[in-house]
């Protein structure tokens, strides 16, 4: 690793005021994606800005609205929080799927948003439950703030602190891990609300996306039968020494049926 | 830039001065000796680096020694004491669970935080615990078996 300097903040505002201060500095929070990231050199940040110290960017609150979640809070403790297994239990599902033991003690919910990984399992419940990204500037609806590959729409200067889940009335989170890494080689979210059905697919193209006619489809029938005579197309999607574009399109239909089983379970 | 960390380590409180860009398992290796915490992958695969951070198992290939300034680390070379094996190493021993032994601290301290969590694992828990530790020799299944015996759940259902 290049040198860099190591700065432990001890708020998000003195985070984002030493963030603000310097052109080429990064947050670390799990160091899950970073640390390797700086090991191969694809960032040579002059500053890392550790986020690990700040108590205000941790926990699990549950309210009305539904289940808010501190940026750094880690995967192991999404996963063990009794509360949000019983009113949410997709979002803990995902949570324990991810890595393993090691990196779901270190990694967090903020790191994995705010780097959207195209096969990571945050960012597909994100948009599947329609989260609100919460920064330390503003509020920004999941269908906007996972922009394309590696891409969000932070901006300079902006850390996320906490992402809300709004409450479904039923949902399920179905991945096909990479049986080396087990990120999702594609995993599906699908969230039934009153106001209608959210289809999130992750893995499978360049970025998390909605699937809109899988969508429809469950509003009329929310069954897995309702998604026969569906079929999805490989264009545009991953095609890798993983797994081929055509292969991802089969599973995207199958872990979509398995998501809606989950979530009728 | 070099950060000052003083942190406890196998219970005995420490100092070092360390790079700011010094990984977890080189001031550990390289700064206290304690050569028993391997690097196999140094790309967060392997699980050979894992150690105890404040009671919770990591890879000490992917922090920075700067990060564990007023925690609790924890290393292969603090498990046994009184010169009595723990219970987990001894079950390695008995159930041939390594081979060449590079992948061996890291799997121990990886089930320790198991057994901490869950101490009377299935087999099937056992083997997807162990996600992040790969072995090269022994084809794992000693390894599960040694676990589970050190758990003292050898011979109950899905043994
Ligand atoms: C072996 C291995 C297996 C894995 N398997 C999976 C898997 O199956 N599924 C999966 O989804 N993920 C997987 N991951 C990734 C893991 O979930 C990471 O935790 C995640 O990608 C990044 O989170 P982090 O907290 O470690 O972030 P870091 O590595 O610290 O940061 C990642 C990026 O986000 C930025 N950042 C961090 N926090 C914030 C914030 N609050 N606001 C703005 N920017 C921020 C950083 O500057 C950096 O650019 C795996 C990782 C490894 C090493
Ligand atoms: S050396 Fe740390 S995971 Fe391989
Ligand atoms: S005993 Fe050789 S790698 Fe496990």
């Amino acid at each position: 690793m290049r040198e860099f300097d190591y700065y432990r903040a001890g708020s998000v505002r003195d985070a984002a005021k030493r963030l603000a201060a310097s052109g080429n500095a990064m947050l670390l929070a799990g160091g899950m994606t970073l640390l390797p990231a700086l090991k191969m050199r694809l960032n040579e940040p002059s500053e890392l800005i550790d986020l690990g110290g700040i108590d205000e960017l941790k926990g699990v609150k549950l309210s009305r609205k539904g289940a808010h979640i501190g940026a750094t809070t880690t995967h192991v403790e999404v996963a063990g929080n009794v509360e949000l297994r019983a009113a949410i239990p997709v979002i803990s599902q995902a949570a324990e799927s991810i890595g393993d033991p090691q990196v779901r003690n270190r990694g967090t919910l903020g790191g994995s948003v705010a780097n959207n990984d195209p096969a990571a399992d945050y960012p597909a419940v994100a948009l599947g439950l329609g989260a609100t990204i919460i920064t330390n500037k503003r509020k920004i609806s999941a269908d906007s703030f996972f922009v394309g590959l590696f891409e969000t729409a932070l901006g300079t200067g902006e850390m996320v602190t906490e992402v809300l889940f709004p409450l479904p009335q039923r949902a399920g989170y179905a991945k096909f891990p990479n049986p080396a890494t087990r990120y999702a080689l594609v995993g599906v979210c699908v969230a039934q609300f009153k106001s209608g059905v959210r289809v999130a697919v992750t893995g499978a193209g360049p970025s998390v996306y909605r699937l809109e006619d899988f969508e429809e489809a469950l509003e009329g029938d929310f069954s897995s039968d309702a998604l026969d005579g569906l079929s999805v197309s490989a264009a545009n999607l991953n095609d890798d020494m993983h797994a081929s574009a055509e292969y991802r399109a089969h599973l995207v239909g199958v872990m979509a049926r398995r998501a809606v089983a989950m979530a009728l379970d | 830039m070099d950060v000052q960390v003083s942190f406890t380590l196998n219970g005995k409180m420490v100092s070092a001065a360390a790079g700011s860009a010094t990984l977890l398992v080189d001031l550990l290796r390289n700064r206290f000796g304690l050569t028993g915490t391997h690097v196999g992958c140094d790309t967060s695969q392997c699980g050979a680096c894992v150690v105890h951070v404040d009671g919770a198992s990591v890879k000490s290939c992917t922090m920075l020694a700067a990060q564990i300034d007023g925690c609790a680390v924890d290393t292969i070379e603090g498990l046994s004491g009184n010169g009595e094996l723990h219970p987990l190493q001894q079950a390695f021993h008995e159930h041939h669970a390594l081979q060449c032994g590079f992948c061996t601290p890291g799997m121990i301290m990886s089930a320790a935080d198991l057994l901490k969590r869950n101490p009377r694992p299935s087999e099937l828990e056992v083997r997807d615990w162990l996600e992040g530790n790969m072995c090269r020799c022994t084809g794992y299944h000693n390894i599960v078996k040694a676990v589970r015996a050190a758990a003292g759940v050898m011979g109950e259902e899905g043994s």
